[in-house]
């Protein structure tokens, strides 16, 4: 455990040194203060105004930005390592290979989640300083959303850095997953499907499967509990899984699917060439 | 201390190592040469477990993959190419030490020696370091622990004469408990410091000699040059030896590590032209000590 927390922790201030990080705080963190300067937080849609309303809208940004934030960071800066040598010296130490890989990833997960999560902070505090009521179930449920979608995005950017063996393939290959679940969204081919009136099932199906309109869904839930906005596939989405069930599965599935990809993801980098 | 079997690997397409049979036993500086893609930096990487590969490889008595731990405890590793890690000079030393059980004051002992100061530069980064600075870090973490298995990959190349001496020292005082693998492009660069040559070729072991163990790695020689005529380019390229010039830049003097005695001639064999006279004597340390205390 000691080599892990070492691992994790050299990440940490790898991380804080790189300028990946840098921008990616600065993307997030200027997000809050132009939604505030938008006057966001005065405006009313579907009855949620004040933080209730910020947080909704920060949530939403967060999902666009997020996941291809995350994966490519993390293919470019491991793969990159990888490239540049710095697998082969620093392998060539004793850590276990297990301590170093899930080290990695706990210290690369703090780096991802914590920006993220300051600037939702941030936004609290500050619509507190302004006498806004604090949504705290919101607030507690979102960030729960963020840790999870976070996770797994981190479990598959992982996978694609034990696979490709360069930065390039790497970076194509995350943009090219980011793509494909972004056009299984329901904004977009699912809309489509049903459209061409594929089966409500497959649609639903593919749904489900899909962690970015998983994550999309359960944000819907708190501010539209019937799914208005999601048409007839709502309809088997309540009746299987419940409000609450289905709020629990947003939660649940992305960390599962991110651990998966995650362990997946070891096998390969144990099995295979480290470097 | 190192053996490989019938060790094969594949790149791609390519048959990278085919069939290398090796022994190295504790005592032994293993020069490893070849050209490029002879294969030696595959063999490096498959001797520290980094790669997969066909046949048996196995260091101190186990396979590096199944005991990575417990087998790289006893490796000390010097890349070719230092890698660019941003951290600072202080945090890659505490890094290297907790996962070998190592003391840090050892290891910036060792960068002393060579004359890098790890402590005045412990906040820089790694990566900003010079190129020279860099390699005797990485020197100074792989000798200033307890390893006994060496693995240099070109480890010399950008030191300076006088680190390349203290290097050669530092070697020498390891020269008996330790095995030693240094790998270079070039035998000149590292024949003085071996007692066996491995050549590879095309991923196979073309050349496998042992070579007569008479050079001391602390010896010095003291260097007396004459030219026929003062030449910038001579002194320019003199110079970071630590000579001195003296008369109107036609005489130079100054001292050579013994086990550099091959570099320095190839560099002299530039300017063989200009060369009148030329005179190596070994210094004989323990004569000149007891000089300088009948002296004192």
């Amino acid at each position: 455990m000691q080599h892990l927390w070492l691992t994790a922790w050299t990440d940490i201030l790898e991380s804080l040194r790189a300028k990946w990080f840098a921008v990616y705080t600065l993307v997030f963190g200027s997000l809050v203060v132009l939604l505030f300067v938008l006057g966001l937080t005065e405006s009313r849609v579907m009855g949620f105004t004040g933080l209730s309303r910020l947080m909704l809208t920060y949530i939403q940004l967060s999902m666009a930005i997020l996941p291809i934030f995350v994966l490519i960071t993390t293919v470019r800066s491991l793969a990159g390592d990888r490239e540049a040598g710095v697998f082969e010296y620093l392998l060539a130490l004793p850590v276990p290979l297990a301590s170093w890989y899930w080290g990695k990833l706990a210290g690369r997960f703090l780096m991802v989640f914590t920006p993220v999560f300051l600037a939702m902070i941030g936004a609290l505090a500050w619509g507190a300083l302004q006498g806004a009521e604090i949504p705290w179930k919101l607030f507690g449920y979102y960030t729960g959303l963020l840790i999870s979608l976070s996770w797994c995005f981190l479990g598959i950017g992982i996978l694609i850095s034990s696979i490709a063996k360069s930065v390039d393939v790497a970076q194509g290959a995350a943009f090219i997953i980011w793509l494909a679940l972004l056009l299984f969204l329901d904004l977009i081919l699912l809309g489509v499907m049903i459209q061409q009136h594929v089966p409500a099932e497959t649609a639903v199906a593919i749904a489900l499967i899909n962690p970015m309109q998983v994550f999309r869904t359960g944000t819907m839930l708190l501010f539209d509990p019937q799914l208005v906005m999601l048409g007839p596939a709502a309809y088997v989405i309540l009746d299987n899984f419940g409000s609450t069930g289905y709020m629990a599965f947003a939660l649940l599935y992305p960390v599962a699917l991110g651990t998966l990809t995650a362990w997946v993801g070891y096998l390969v980098f144990r099995r295979g060439d480290q470097i | 201390m190192i053996r490989t079997h019938n060790l094969h690997k594949r790149l791609g397409r390519r048959d990278v190592l085919q069939g290398l049979d090796l022994e190295i036993e504790r005592g032994q500086r293993v020069a490893l040469i070849g050209s490029n893609g002879a294969g030696k930096t595959t063999l490096i990487r498959c001797l520290l477990g980094e790669y997969t590969r066909e046949g048996e490889v196995t260091l101190v008595g186990r396979d590096p993959r199944r005991f990575r731990t417990e087998v790289l405890r006893h490796v000390g590793f010097v890349p070719q190419l230092p890698p660019p890690l941003k951290m600072p000079v202080g945090q890659l030393i505490r890094y290297v030490a907790s996962l070998c059980a190592a003391d840090t004051r050892h290891m910036i002992d060792v960068a002393a020696r060579l004359g890098f100061d790890a402590e005045r530069f412990r906040h820089h980064p790694f990566v900003r370091l010079s190129g020279g600075q860099k390699q005797k870090l990485l020197i100074a973490t792989a000798l200033g622990r307890n390893a006994d298995i060496l693995i240099l990959d070109e480890p010399a190349a950008n030191l300076d004469p006088e680190a390349r001496s203290t290097f050669f020292s530092l070697l020498a005082e390891r020269e008996k408990e330790a095995v030693m693998l240094i790998s270079s492009h070039r035998l000149d660069e590292v024949a003085a410091l071996v007692n066996r040559v491995v050549e590879l070729d095309q991923g196979k072991v073309v050349l496998d000699d042992r070579v007569a163990d008479s050079v001391d790695l602390t010896s010095r020689l003291d260097c007396h040059i004459a030219l026929t005529r003062p030449e910038p380019a001579f002194a320019k390229a003199i110079t970071p030896w630590g000579f001195s010039a003296r008369d109107d830049g036609t005489a130079w003097h100054g001292t050579v590590a013994g086990a550099d005695r091959l570099r320095f001639l190839g560099m002299l064999s530039r300017y063989v032209a200009l060369i009148g006279a030329l005179e190596l004597r070994e210094i004989d340390d323990r004569r000149r000590s007891v000089q300088d205390r009948a002296h004192a």
